[in-house]
C-alpha cells in the first residue's frame, strides 16, 4: 500500500519534471496559455454589468432603481450619524449651508463611550475606552475618526441584522443553505479589493458605496455564525418550544435566537472588527476618514502622517473590540431585574449620557474648547515619526538594505523565477493528482478545474507571482510562528503574553501593517512580504499552541514513563499528534496571507492584487473580478488540499 | 390502627396511591400506543412497509437503519405514574417523543383520549400540546435570558395569555414547587435541583392532563435526586396527573411507579407493577435489575396476607397496599396484623412468619 502510494507520486513527479525540462520546444502551449483559447470572462462580466445598469429590469422597477433604493437605505442613517458625530446638522446646500445644530462635542462623545464602557465592563474598560478616544482627540485625529465611526455605526447594525436573517433562513430552509454556502465560501476568499470594483461601478464613488461594500464583506461571517449557533442550541430547547406549542416564528425569535445569544454576540464582535477593517480599505472608493488619511500618506510616502492615522485606527479598533467583547461576555451574565424607582434609578446610564450631551452642547456654544478639541493642545507625533524614520535610515540604511538585498537575491528572486517557469499544464496536472491522492476524484476535479480556469482566463502569470509571494511569506510565518507556538505551549507565562500580542495584532485592520514595513524598507516585494508575514503569523502560533495543548496528557505521561527525554516527548509524541492542528493553522496562515497580499498592491507588487487595484482605479469590473476570482481559486485550492491532508493525517493517527 | 397519614412526604403518597391505583384500573386508558415503530435512517418507511420484513436489530442495522423504538404497545391510565425504564440508548427518549409527536413515529398508532395523534393536523397538535401536555427535560432547558418567573410563565405567554394572569399563575406554580422568593433569579443563579423545580413548575403552568418527564432527576446529585423524588411524590399526591416518567435508574422506577415498562434495544421486555417485576422477572435481563432490590420494599401487604373476612384478634391494622417494609415495624410487639383495604374494610391478616420469610429471601 505504502509502496504503491510512493510509486504513484514518483511517477507523477517524473512526468511533471519531463514536461517542465523538455516539453517547451514541443508544446509551447503547455507553458504559455494561448491567447486564442482564452475565455473572455472579463469582457462578459463587464458586458453583464453594463446590461445590468442600463437595461436590466424586474418589471416594476429597473436594476438601477434597486441600487438607488439600497443607496437610500444606507444613506439616510449615514447622513444622520455623520451629522451627529462630525458635521452637525446643516440647512441648505454646499458652501451656503448653515449649521443649525453643532455635532456632539468631543467631550460628549468621550463621556458617552466611557459610560458604555463602564456599563459593559466596569471601571477598567471605561478607562481603556476613554484613553483610546482621548488619544484620537489629543493627536488631532478626531475629525477623521468620527467619519470612520459614523460609517461603522451604520454598517454594523445593518450587517448584524442582515447576517442574522440570512443565517436564520439558511437554518430553516436547507435548500437555501445549500445555495448560500458556496457563495459565502467565495465571498470570504475573494480579496476585498475585488468587492470594491463592481460596487464602485454600481454605486459610484463615495461613502454610500463604501458602506455597501462593508456590509457585503462583514455579513458572511455573521451568517455562518448564526447558522452554527442555531444548530448548537441543544435539542431540548427545540423540544421545549414544540412541547409548549410555539409557532415557527415564536420558536425562532422566542426560543432559538435568545438561547443562542452568547454565540451570536461573538458574531457581532466579528462584524464590528470586519467592518472597521473594510471601512478603512473602502477609503479607496470614497469612505473618507482614517483610511483615507493612511492611503493619502502612503501615496505621498509621508510616513509620519500615515503612522499617526494608523495608530488612531489601532485605538479605535481596540476600543470597539473591547466594548463588543465585554458585551458578548455580559450576554451570558444575568442582568439585575429592573428596579422600580424613578427615571434616574431605572435608566441611570441613559440619563447620565443625555445630561452630558445637553450640558456640553450648551457649554460648547459659549466655550469653543468644549465643542471642538482646541488646536493649541493637540500633539503631533508626525514629525517625530518622520525624524525616527530619518534617523533609522541614516544609521541603519546600509544594514537594512543589505538584509533586504540578500533575501531578495538569494531567496525571493530565484523562487519567483522557478515558479514563473513552470508549465501551467504540468502544475494543473500535479494539483489534480494531489487532489486525487488526498481526497479522491471529486477533489481532483475541483482542484484541476479551478487551476485550469486561472490559466484559461489569462491570469496564470500573475497568479504565479501571487503564489510565490504568498508561499514565501507563509514559509517565513511558519518558520517563525511554529517555534514560537512550541515555546509558548510549554510556558504558561510566555503564552499569556504572546496571546495578548497576537489577539491585539488580529484586531488591527490589515492596512495598518503596511506602515511600519514601508517605513523601514520602502516599496517592493520585500516590504510586501514583511507585512504579509506580520499579518499572517498569528494563526500559525495559535493553532500550534492549541494543537500541542490538546495532546492527551496520558500519552505524555506514558512517554515519560517509558523514559523519553523532554525533546523526544516533544518530537515523537506531541508534535506528531498535533500535526493535523498545525496543518489547519498553516491553512489559516495561507488564507490570511492571501488577503493581506492583495492589499500590498499599494506598495507596488506585480501580482493579482495589483491587477485588482488597477481595475479599481479604472472601475473596470470585469478585469477586477477575474483577477479576484483567481485569488479566490488559489485560496480554495490550498484550502481543500490542506484540509483533506489534515483529515487524512488525523485518521492515520487515530484522532477522529 | 391505620398508618398515620403524614401531611407530606413519602408516607402520604403511600396511603394515597392505592386509591388512585384502584381508580385507574377501572378508568379508560388516557394514552394508548399500538405497534409504534421509530426507525432512523433513509428509507425506513419502505423497509417496514414490506410485508413480513425481517425487523431484527441486525437486519435493520445492515440496511443502515437504527431501530430506536420497535413495536411498542402500552396503555397509560388516568392518574397513574407510568415509568419507562431502560439503559442508555434503549430508546426511552425517542419513545416519549413519539408519544408527544415531537418525533414522527415511522409507523403505529397513538391514541390520546381516544384521538389518533398521528392523524392530527399541525395546528391541532399545537393546540393539544399547549393545553393538554407538559414535559420536563433532563437538562432542564430553562431559557437563560429569562427570570424564573418569566420561564415559568413562558408557555402561557406563547399562548397569548395576558401578563397579569400568566404571572399570577406562574407565581402559584413557583410556590407549589417551593421556590417562592426566587421569582426574579436567573436560571444560572440556581442549583441543579432548584433549576429542575423551575422546569417542573413551567411544565405544570398550563395544567396539563398528561405529564411527560424525561429523566428529570438524572442530572442531579444522588442526595438532591432523593429529595426531588420525594418532592415529586408529594406533588403528584396533590395533582393526580397522568404521568409518563422516564428513568434509567431502577431504584427510582421502583420508588415512584404505579407501573413500570422495561425497555431494551427499542422494545419493551416487560411491563407491570413494581411488585410484579420484582417477584416475577420475565427475562434474565430484567432479573439482573431486580436482583439487588430488597423485596420487602416492593412487595405489598396484600400479596402475602392470608385472606380473612374479619381482622379479629389483631390490634393494629395496615392497608393492603402498604409495603412489607412499612408494615414490619408494627410486628415489634404483635404476631399478626389486620389488613384493611382503602375503604377501611378488613380483607385479611398478615402473619409475622410470612413477613420474616420474605425478608430472609432478600
Ligand atoms: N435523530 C436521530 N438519528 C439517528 N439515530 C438516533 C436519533 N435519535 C436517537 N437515535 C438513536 O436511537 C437510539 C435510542 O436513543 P434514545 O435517545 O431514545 O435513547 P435513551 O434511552 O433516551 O438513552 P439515554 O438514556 O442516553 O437518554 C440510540 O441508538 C440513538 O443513537
Ligand atoms: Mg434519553
Amino acid at each position: 500500500m505504502g509502496a504503491a502510494h510512493l510509486t504513484a507520486w514518483f511517477a507523477a513527479l517524473a512526468i511533471f519534471v519531463l514536461l517542465w525540462q523538455f516539453g517547451e520546444p514541443i508544446s509551447k502551449w503547455a507553458f504559455d496559455y494561448p491567447k486564442a483559447w482564452q475565455i473572455p470572462l472579463a469582457r462578459w462580466i463587464s458586458d453583464a454589468m453594463k446590461w445590468l445598469v442600463n437595461e436590466a429590469s424586474f418589471g416594476l422597477f429597473t436594476f438601477t432603481d434597486l441600487t438607488r433604493f439600497i443607496a437610500d437605505i444606507v444613506n439616510l442613517p449615514y447622513r444622520l450619524a455623520l451629522s451627529l458625530l462630525s458635521t452637525g446638522f446643516l440647512s441648505g446646500q454646499g458652501s451656503s449651508a448653515v449649521q443649525i445644530l453643532p455635532p456632539l462635542s468631543w467631550i460628549a462623545v468621550i463621556a458617552v463611550v466611557t459610560l458604555i464602557g463602564y456599563h459593559a465592563g466596569g471601571r477598567r474598560l471605561a478607562a481603556i475606552v476613554a484613553i483610546c478616544f482621548g488619544f484620537l482627540a489629543v493627536f488631532g485625529q478626531w475629525q477623521s475618526a468620527m467619519v470612520t465611526l459614523a460609517s461603522i455605526l451604520v454598517a454594523v447594525p445593518l450587517g448584524v441584522v442582515g447576517g442574522l436573517l440570512l443565517g436564520i433562513a439558511a437554518y430553516r430552509w436547507p435548500r437555501f443553505e445549500t445555495a448560500l454556502t458556496p457563495i459565502l465560501d467565495l465571498m470570504q476568499t475573494i480579496p476585498v479589493f475585488a468587492y470594491l470594483v463592481p460596487i464602485l461601478f454600481l454605486f459610484g464613488f463615495g461613502p454610500t458605496a463604501a458602506i455597501v461594500a462593508t456590509l457585503i464583506y462583514a455579513m458572511p461571517p455573521m451568517t455562518r455564525i448564526t447558522v452554527m449557533a442555531l444548530r448548537a442550541v441543544p435539542s431540548e430547547f427545540r423540544d421545549l418550544g414544540n412541547m409548549i406549542g410555539c409557532t415557527r416564528r415564536q420558536m425562532t425569535w422566542r426560543v432559538l435566537v435568545p438561547s443562542a445569544k452568547d454565540s451570536l454576540m461573538v458574531g457581532v464582535n466579528q462584524v464590528i472588527m470586519l467592518s472597521l477593517n473594510m471601512v478603512i480599505i473602502a477609503s479607496m472608493i470614497g469612505a473618507g476618514g482614517l483610511g483615507f488619511d493612511v492611503l493619502a500618506a502612503l501615496r505621498r510616502l509621508d510616513i509620519g502622517a500615515g503612522l499617526e492615522a494608523g495608530l488612531a485606527i489601532v485605538a479605535l479598533a481596540i476600543a470597539l473590540d473591547r466594548l463588543s467583547q465585554a458585551y458578548a461576555a455580559r450576554a451570558g451574565a444575568p442582568v439585575a431585574p429592573a428596579s422600580t424607582g424613578g427615571l434616574v434609578a431605572r435608566h441611570p446610564y441613559t440619563v447620565a449620557a443625555v445630561a452630558v450631551i445637553l450640558v456640553t452642547g450648551v457649554a460648547g456654544l459659549i466655550l469653543p474648547a468644549v465643542q471642538t478639541y482646541p488646536d493649541a493642545l493637540k500633539l503631533s507625533t508626525g514629525s517625530f515619526w518622520s525624524n525616527v524614520v530619518g534617523w533609522i535610515n541614516v544609521n541603519f540604511f546600509d544594514t537594512f538594505e543589505a538584509v533586504k538585498n540578500a533575501v531578495l537575491l538569494n531567496i525571493l528572486i530565484p523562487f519567483k523565477r522557478l515558479l514563473g517557469g513552470l508549465p501551467w499544464l504540468g502544475v494543473t496536472g500535479m494539483l489534480a493528482f494531489a487532489g486525487w491522492r488526498l481526497g479522491g476524484l471529486k477533489l481532483a476535479a475541483i482542484v484541476g478545474v479551478l487551476a485550469f480556469l486561472i490559466a484559461a482566463t489569462g491570469q496564470w502569470e500573475k497568479a504565479m507571482i501571487t503564489t510565490y509571494l504568498c508561499g514565501i511569506s507563509v514559509i517565513f510565518a511558519a518558520l517563525l510562528g511554529i517555534p514560537i507556538g512550541i515555546l509558548s505551549a510549554e510556558r504558561a507565562r510566555l503564552w499569556s503574553w504572546v496571546r495578548v500580542i497576537i489577539d491585539t495584532l488580529q484586531t488591527l485592520p490589515s492596512f495598518v501593517y503596511l506602515m511600519p514595513a514601508v517605513m523601514l524598507f520602502r516599496v517592493g516585494d520585500f516590504t510586501a512580504m514583511i507585512a504579509v508575514v506580520a499579518y499572517s503569523i498569528a494563526p500559525a502560533i495559535r493553532y500550534t499552541v492549541h494543537g500541542l495543548m490538546k495532546v492527551d496528557p496520558r500519552l505524555i505521561e506514558a512517554g515519560r514513563a517509558m523514559g523519553c527525554t523532554p525533546f523526544q516527548i516533544l518530537t515523537k509524541i506531541k508534535l506528531k499528534l498535533a500535526l493535523p492542528e498545525i496543518m489547519l493553522g498553516l491553512n489559516q496562515t495561507i488564507m490570511f496571507a492571501l488577503s493581506m497580499l492583495v492589499i500590498t498592491a499599494l506598495v507596488g507588487t506585480r501580482d493579482l492584487g495589483q491587477e485588482v487595484y488597477i481595475a479599481l482605479t479604472k472601475a473596470d469590473t470585469g478585469r477586477g473580478l477575474v483577477a479576484g476570482f483567481a485569488v479566490a481559486f488559489i485560496a480554495i485550492i490550498a484550502d481543500r488540499l490542506i484540509s483533506s491532508g489534515a483529515a487524512r493525517t488525523k485518521a492515520r493517527l487515530g484522532l477522529v | 390502627m391505620p398508618l398515620p397519614a403524614a401531611p407530606c412526604g413519602g408516607f402520604f403518597l403511600l396511603s394515597q396511591t392505592p386509591q388512585t391505583g384502584r381508580m385507574m384500573t377501572a378508568s379508560e386508558p388516557k394514552l394508548i400506543c399500538r405497534n409504534v415503530w421509530k426507525v432512523f435512517g433513509a428509507g425506513a418507511g419502505e423497509f417496514l412497509g414490506v410485508k413480513d420484513a425481517d425487523t431484527s436489530l441486525a437486519s435493520l442495522s445492515k440496511a443502515g437503519l437504527v431501530g430506536a423504538v420497535r413495536d411498542v404497545n402500552l396503555e397509560v391510565h388516568a392518574g397513574e405514574i407510568f415509568v419507562i425504564m431502560g439503559l442508555s440508548g434503549s430508546g426511552k427518549s425517542t419513545l416519549v417523543r413519539c408519544l408527544s409527536r415531537l418525533v414522527e413515529p415511522t409507523s403505529g398508532e397513538i391514541l390520546f383520549n381516544g384521538e389518533n395523534l398521528l392523524a392530527a393536523s399541525e395546528s391541532r397538535m399545537i393546540e393539544i400540546r399547549r393545553h393538554q401536555m407538559g414535559m420536563v427535560f433532563q437538562h432542564f432547558a430553562l431559557l437563560p435570558h429569562m427570570t424564573v418567573l418569566a420561564n415559568v410563565a413562558f408557555p402561557l405567554e406563547v399562548q397569548g395569555v395576558d401578563r397579569e394572569t400568566r404571572e399570577a399563575r406562574a407565581k402559584k406554580m413557583i410556590d407549589l414547587v417551593g421556590l417562592s422568593g426566587k421569582e426574579n433569579f436567573f436560571p444560572r443563579e440556581l442549583s441543579g435541583g432548584q433549576q429542575q423545580r423551575v422546569g417542573i413548575a413551567r411544565s405544570l403552568s398550563v395544567e396539563p392532563e398528561l405529564w411527560f418527564l424525561d429523566e428529570p432527576f438524572s442530572a442531579l446529585d444522588p442526595l438532591i435526586r432523593r429529595e426531588m423524588q420525594d418532592e415529586f411524590v408529594r406533588l403528584q399526591s396533590v395533582l393526580k396527573k397522568t404521568i409518563v416518567f422516564i428513568t434509567h435508574d431502577f431504584d427510582e422506577a421502583i420508588r415512584l411507579a404505579d407501573r413500570i415498562a422495561i425497555m431494551k434495544d427499542g422494545s419493551i421486555v416487560q411491563a407491570g407493577t413494581p411488585e410484579d417485576i420484582v417477584l416475577n422477572p420475565a427475562t434474565p435481563y430484567v432479573a439482573e435489575f431486580t436482583r439487588n432490590v430488597p423485596k420487602a420494599k416492593v412487595v405489598k401487604v396484600g400479596s402475602i396476607m392470608r385472606a380473612a373476612k374479619s381482622a379479629s384478634g389483631t390490634g393494629a391494622t395496615v392497608r393492603e397496599r402498604a409495603t412489607i417494609a412499612e408494615a414490619a415495624p408494627i410486628f415489634a410487639n404483635v404476631d399478626r396484623i389486620g389488613v384493611i383495604d382503602s375503604t377501611g374494610k378488613p380483607v385479611g391478616v398478615l402473619h409475622r412468619d410470612d413477613v420474616v420469610e420474605l425478608m430472609m429471601r432478600g
